[in-house]
């Protein structure tokens, strides 16, 4: 594959490989989506499958990160985590300040722990 | 979640289409477009890792629209994969897509039936426009949702394609600490909305043991775990939410 080049043939691998991979699913579930009623179990099965997925993602990320995260020792990404969810509940469910409580605390734990 | 009055609204304003677009458009200045942005940034610095040219990191992002996906496109062609390989690694992340647009289309309907504009609509389902199209979207009156979700995942496309030049343009050059707690934003972000977002004792529980069914699963099932943590968790989470306690 000559993607690197910026020629067609690098374009059209990433129209194919990329674009109709993940197009193809939001068609699907446009196609799903107007069949199912939203009360029904079915609906109800899909929300809790989405639901769970991302909540999947989540611990993934924080257990086992990739990139520049990785060097940052997982008692310290556990602690800002738990932190920024204590923010939120303690600030009335307050998502900005659970976000960036959370954040500030592993960027402070990093600078401090140098 | 505040159910919608507007349910049996015939039409509404005129110019109230234009102004539900107009103030999905500002979701480009909101916490998750800011978590998106330093998410993108991570991607732009990837692709300029993997040989990409800046052109093409812009058609990836716009075409593809789903961050987790294009890491995985990008990894891929970056190891010389073959266009097959590379194609079902993509379909196989994309596939929790499939989920989310199942369950967002209702929150459309209501108006006119519009396939056409619903079948752009649906590009702009990713996790963070899901997130945010649960949370704003209900409390619309109906036939303003479309309109409204148009201008929301307008908005963050173009936020996400700003962080991903930007990022391919500062690639490297950003401190270590910075970057390790832009990469956290993410994840803290997506927990937080999916508590904000919860509707029920089933979504909370979906929540939970999709939580705790992760790292088991990426340690038995790498590549696999995430699919068979929604499956399997979701699964457990729908057959769960009517015990004790009666109806949830």
């Amino acid at each position: 594959m000559t993607f690197t080049g910026d020629g067609f043939g690098g374009y059209l691998t990433i129209f194919l490989a990329g674009f109709l991979a993940t197009e193809v699913w939001r068609w699907l579930g446009l196609l799903l989506g107007s069949r199912l009623a939203v009360a029904g179990a079915p609906f109800q099965w899909v929300r809790a499958v989405a639901t769970a997925l991302v909540a999947g993602l989540v611990t993934r990320m924080v257990l086992f990160p990739a990139g520049a995260l990785v060097q940052v020792p997982l008692a310290v990404r556990l602690g800002a985590f738990a932190g920024g969810v204590a923010l939120y509940f303690l600030l009335r469910r307050n998502v900005a300040a659970g976000v960036g409580g959370g954040a500030a605390l592993l960027l402070a734990a990093q600078l401090v722990g140098r | 979640m505040a159910e919608s009055e507007h349910e049996n609204a015939s039409e509404g304003p005129p110019g109230g289409q234009g102004r539900a677009f107009a103030r999905g458009l500002l979701a480009a200045f909101s916490i998750p477009a800011a978590v998106l942005f330093a998410t993108a940034l991570g991607f732009g610095a990837l692709a300029r890792d993997g040989g990409f040219s800046l052109a093409q990191t812009a058609f990836i992002t716009a075409s593809m629209f789903a961050l987790p996906n294009q890491v995985v496109l990008v990894d891929q062609l970056a190891r010389n994969e073959t266009l097959l390989a590379a194609g079902f690694a993509v379909a196989l992340a994309a596939l929790r897509l499939l989920p989310m647009t199942i369950t967002i289309i209702p929150l459309f309907r209501g108006g006119r039936p519009r396939p056409l504009v619903e079948l752009i609509a649906v590009h702009f389902v990713a996790i963070t426009p899901w997130i945010e199209a649960n949370r704003r979207l209900p409390a619309l009156p109906a036939e303003l949702r479309l309109a409204s979700h148009l201008g929301l995942g307008l908005a963050f496309s173009a936020v996400m394609l700003a962080g991903s030049l930007a990022g391919y343009a500062l690639a490297g050059s950003v401190p270590a600490a910075v970057a390790a707690t832009l990469l956290f934003l993410t994840p803290i972000y997506f927990l937080l909305s999916l508590l904000a977002t919860s509707q029920s004792r089933m979504d909370l529980l979906a929540i939970g043991i999709g939580c705790a069914l992760a790292p088991v699963l990426y340690v038995l099932a790498p590549g696999f775990d995430l699919l068979a943590t929604g499956l399997l968790g979701g699964t457990l989470a729908f057959l769960l939410r009517r015990r004790r306690g009666g109806p949830a």
